[in-house]
């Protein structure tokens, strides 16, 4: 076992489509209760990482370990898909559910609850997040933020052990992104082990316990988002600080 | 989420004959109806044929007389396209399905589903039942009914099946691959995202096309007169025989048209109801 305590561990992850080779050796260590923010430029690999973890997409080489257990290869991925959520920019909400049922279908369809006892525990969930009025409407009539928040109460539904967000707030007018940092700040309080994908810099480095600079396929560079944030090392790194701050988005 | 007031209900397909609004616009509208048809019933009124043509289909004791009896055998029409029409949507389903799996492994289910429905697109349906008809019986199979009514409606289940299969198909692959990815993450296997996230909404995406072809099928029942059924078509066949007067095939026809208006309108109401409960901007 090479897990060395961490929860997810990530070891020489390469993943190709077609000619474009997206990820060339990404290893990764995550802790316990850790948040972990990928930035880096469109295209540098963050989406693809984090769907190979949830094997949304097939490795071409690399390990990936769940609590010391590789979980890459021959293995009923609906299994590890149990104990990892991820929610996605574009929120994927199912149209043709009301709310209440997108969050209960995964817990009475995979978990085996009865669905008294998924809507219960749903009902608490949205009543957390500040969607109890929403449970009874479908997802077309709610604002890009609630559905956000509903996808994010989704895949908590689950109680997963780790949590993957793929830039969430990327597809919200700007206004509504707050609702949803919010949401993700609180799951960070309480312990929610995470790593997120994200183009929003200030709440990386409020809330990240590490950021992963991503560039060409590999992490570049690492570490405590002040170190990052205030003294990258490496010249690309700098080269991606500067530009988003010229964007004004630091 | 913005409101788009073209999406809002009432407007768009939620009303079956157009947007009629205020007293003004719906007199205009029926007063252009009436015109309209005073034109094409005086055109054919004033034909030179005419008396003839309405002795010869448009008796009114003939009809009196045949109506009763074409509507009983219009039952047997009934019973061939309601059986067919149920067991399609199970046996279409299944060929849609199967034409979606993926991986090398399931490829011969694949193919078989390709030929299953280039085979029975191609073929006319007449000569389906032709061939079922008269073939499947003459093999003796033990345990298998040779009623030509069964085998008239196993010849339209495999004829509609291939395209009703083709119609599911369009609507399984109009769902955006994130429905399946956002329900593959939540742990569900492929058979339950298919039955729970991805079959639902493409049926309602294809309703429409497919009551239009059980439309089509609701009128292929008459072809199962050919292999010895007496159903509405081939009642008034033998009406006409007896009066040398055309006038049963017009109740006939009056018959199938009254199925149809109704089927149409439901396929409209569906639709309209779907989109009012999904749209945005209703009651926020």
């Amino acid at each position: 076992m090479s897990s060395n305590g961490s929860l997810l561990r990530l070891e020489g992850l390469r993943k190709s489509f077609g000619a474009v080779e997206v990820l060339r050796g990404v290893d990764l260590d995550v802790g316990e209760h850790e948040v972990v923010c990928l930035i880096g430029a469109s295209g540098s690999g963050k989406s693809t990482l984090l769907r190979c973890i949830n094997l949304l997409e097939p490795l071409d080489a690399g390990r990936i370990f769940l609590r010391g257990e590789e979980i890459g290869r021959r293995v009923d991925v609906n299994a590890v898909r149990r104990r990892v959520g991820i929610v996605f920019q574009a929120f994927n909400l199912f149209p043709h559910m009301r709310v209440l049922r997108n969050v209960t279908l995964a817990p009475t369809r995979v978990l085996g609850k009865s669905r008294a006892e998924a809507e219960a525990e749903a009902t608490a969930l949205l009543d957390r997040f500040g969607l109890a009025d929403k449970r009874d409407e479908y997802p077309d009539r709610l604002s890009g933020g609630q559905q956000q928040r509903v996808a994010i109460v989704r895949a908590l539904a689950m109680r997963p052990e780790l949590m993957l967000l793929d830039e969430v707030t990327s597809a919200l007018d700007p206004e509504l992104v707050a609702e949803v940092l919010n949401v993700i700040r609180e799951l960070a309080e309480r312990g929610m082990t995470m790593v997120i994908a994200t183009h929003e810099m200030s709440f990386a480095r409020d809330t990240a316990d590490r950021v992963c600079f991503l560039d060409g396929g590999r992490i570049l560079e690492q570490g405590p988002p002040e170190e990052i944030f205030t003294r990258p090392r490496e010249p690309r790194t700098q080269q991606f600080l500067e530009r988003i701050i010229a964007a004004g988005r630091l | 989420m913005s409101v788009d007031a073209e999406t809002g209900p009432g407007n768009r397909g939620s009303r079956i004959l157009g947007d009629l609004s205020g007293a003004r616009d719906v007199g205009i509208a029926v007063t252009s109806t009436i015109v309209f048809l005073a034109i094409i019933v005086f055109a054919i009124v004033n034909s030179a044929g005419w008396p003839e043509v309405r002795h010869a289909f448009f008796d009114r004791r003939i009809f009196g007389d045949s109506f009763p009896e074409v509507a009983r055998a219009f039952l047997l029409n009934v019973r061939i396209f309601c059986i067919a029409e149920v067991v399609i949507l199970v046996v279409a389903l299944g060929i849609a399905v199967l034409r979606g799996l993926p991986g090398p492994v399931l490829f011969p289910f694949r193919l078989l589903a390709v030929a299953y429905t280039d085979l029975f697109r191609g073929i006319p349906t007449i000569l389906v039942i032709y061939i079922l008809g008269f073939g499947a019986p003459a093999l003796q199979l033990s345990g298998v009914p040779r009623s030509p009514f069964f085998w008239g409606v196993t010849a339209l289940v495999l004829v509609y099946s291939a395209y009703v299969a083709e119609v599911y198909r369009a609507g399984i692959e109009s769902v955006h691959p994130s429905q399946e990815a956002a329900a593959r993450s939540l742990g569900l296997s492929r058979a339950k995202t298919l039955r729970f996230v991805i079959v639902p909404q493409a049926v309602r995406r294809v309703i429409p096309p497919l009551l239009n072809d059980f439309i089509g099928l609701q009128k292929d029942s008459a072809l199962v007169a050919l292999i010895g059924p007496i159903e509405a078509f081939r009642q008034s066949q033998i009406d006409v025989a007896a009066t040398f007067n055309y006038t049963p095939y017009m109740a006939t026809a009056l018959l199938f048209v009254l199925l149809t208006i109704p089927l149409a309108r439901l396929t409209d109401w569906l639709v309209a109801r779907d989109r009012r409960r999904q749209s945005a901007g209703v009651a926020r």
